[in-house]
């Protein structure tokens, strides 16, 4: 958990997402009518334009697409956690659906846990699901796995 | 459009850290400046064009400049990726008679800290750009682009070197530009090498200065721009795009993000143009952060996927070298104005009047912001 951490807004797609995580599940937005998962979530389906959605269940495993290391000038709150490492991760289900999260190697562990030199791009990931403040569940991504060549 | 419209005159406020003027003094010097160059009266303006992040107003500019009857007016979204398209729309007004002379301006103070609108937000963030990274500490625009820096460095092989490449070509560019903020700060590749990490793999000399000053343009018919003072600066042809599934800034979510809004608004630009990436003699590229330049070098066609770090080397973005890239100093080392130095020094260099002048130019190329929806202008000089 981070003092001061930023939180988005609620609304009807941030809502089912982050109460989803807090039970523990990845979801992510999937039309009901052709199939296609999408991310961010949105009202219509980019591919065939129908607003029927569910939430779809996914297996949390996924691989570093990207990463950086957060250095000052921060907002505080970050700054006092600086360096800290954030990533983007490709989902197994669908290596086009990706998410940002902080990389740990204990479930509860602080977002500067993991330190550049532990990282690599196509590193194993898996989605675990800390608590943040007013009851918000982020999901952040354990390292798990060997890297696989892209 | 294609040479129906002319940049008839330019205008620059000086550049620096922190200006004591407001932004709206700053933009009526820099108006008054390029209607002046012109050789027009303020009257004779009847439109107007500006970012829809500009802090100044039309009826508080048209007021105080002493305009007469505006019949077109527009503003352009997307920050660093309006600055072609404020000065094209101008033009397309123009060609399309809407209004005989338009001026386009941008007007900026950011010199400040707390100015700086990363640093100033609620606890709550909204909207896609924002939701889905800011509470991950992906916070700060460099973030966003480190991100997509890291996945192109793994991909292609390019390195901080080539990154650096692009940081000191534009401060020695700036070297021999009196009016570049680091005009009198060199800088060298150790220099580069021990700055501080900001958002690795990008550090401090990546990232474009902070910096107070308003610039402006006048936009005429061709025909009209013939019977004036200056060298005509021809629109030969400009360009918008904002790619399929493209989201601004956190371009994470689309097929392929390092095929940015550079690729498809070349395409669109080359279609409209007689001329392709060999015949452009001089090129202003939007460089708020130096990987921005490696990608726009790449959809613009310059070099093929995954080559614009090899581009770079030996000189091969300075004067003189395979393609002069920001010969002002750009955002990096002359100014940050969201990139509207980048049109005046492109224009600059047509009328040969650059302090990093290129030999003969015909074909002068201004992008907007990479990793944004964005535009691109391609100016021509008479022959
Ligand atoms: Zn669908």
């Amino acid at each position: 958990m981070i003092e001061g951490q930023l939180l988005p807004e609620l609304n009807e797609f941030t809502e089912p997402f982050h109460e989803f995580a807090s039970r523990g599940e990845l979801r992510i937005q999937k039309c009901e009518s052709c199939g296609v998962l999408r991310m961010p979530p949105r009202p219509m389906c980019p591919a065939c334009g129908s607003t029927s959605f569910v939430w779809q269940l996914m297996s949390g495993r996924g691989r570093v697409w990207s990463y950086v290391v957060a250095h000052p000038p921060l907002l505080p709150a970050y700054a006092e956690l600086a360096p800290y490492v954030v990533a983007i991760v490709e989902l197994e289900e669908d290596p086009l659906i990706r998410l940002c999260g902080n990389l740990v190697f204990d479930s509860t562990g602080p977002i500067n846990e993991v330190q550049a030199s532990d990282v690599t791009i196509a590193q194993e990931v898996t989605a675990v699901f800390p608590p943040a403040d007013d009851g918000f569940v982020l999901p952040a991504w354990q390292i798990t796995g060997a890297t696989q060549p892209t | 459009m294609k040479d129906q419209t002319a940049v008839a005159g330019i205008g620059s406020t000086d550049f620096a850290k922190s200006l004591e003027p407001s932004e709206r003094d700053l933009a009526l010097e820099a108006i008054s400046a390029a209607v002046d160059d012109a050789g027009l009266h303020p009257s004779e303006v009847d439109g107007m064009a500006c970012y829809s992040m500009e802090a100044t107003e039309e009826v508080d500019i048209a007021r105080n400049m002493g305009f007469g009857d505006v019949t077109w007016f527009s503003k352009v979204p997307y920050g660093g990726g309006a600055g072609c398209g404020v000065v094209g729309q101008a033009a397309m007004a123009v060609a399309a008679g809407q209004c005989s002379v338009a001026v386009a301006w941008r007007s900026r103070k950011r010199g400040a800290r707390s100015s700086r609108p990363w640093a100033g937000v609620s606890d709550r963030v909204s909207g896609d750009q924002q939701m889905w990274t800011r509470p991950y500490g992906l916070l700060r625009p460099v973030d966003e682009i480190a991100m997509l820096t890291r996945r192109y460095m793994h991909s292609y092989g390019a390195t901080r070197d080539h990154l650096a490449n692009v940081a000191l070509a534009a401060r020695r560019h700036a070297n021999n530009n009196p009016a570049a903020v680091m005009a009198d700060r060199t800088m060298t590749r150790e220099d580069y090498m021990d700055s501080r990490m900001i958002s690795e793999p990008l550090c401090l000399f990546d990232n474009c200065l902070e910096t107070d000053g308003a610039c402006a343009v006048v936009i005429t018919s061709a025909d009209r721009a013939r019977t004036l003072r200056n060298p005509t600066v021809l629109i030969h042809a400009w360009a918008q795009s904002l790619p399929s599934q493209h989201q601004t800034m956190t371009n994470f979510f689309c097929e392929d993000p390092l095929r940015g809004p550079a690729w498809s608004c070349a395409k669109k630009l080359w279609s409209l143009s007689d001329a392709g990436p060999a015949d452009v003699d001089v090129a202003q590229l939007y460089d708020a952060f130096s990987p921005l330049v490696l990608l726009s070098l790449e959809g613009y066609g310059f070099c093929e996927r995954g080559d614009a770090g090899e581009f770079t080397d030996d000189g091969g973005i300075e004067v003189g070298g395979r393609l002069p890239v920001n010969t002002s100093g750009g955002g990096m080392s002359e100014a940050y104005l969201h990139g509207f130095n980048l049109i005046t020094e492109a224009v600059k260099q047509v009328r040969g009047e650059s302090t990093n002048q290129v030999e003969d130019v015909e074909f002068s190329l201004c992008t907007s912001g990479e990793g944004v929806p964005t535009g691109a202008i391609l100016f021509r000089g008479e022959r």
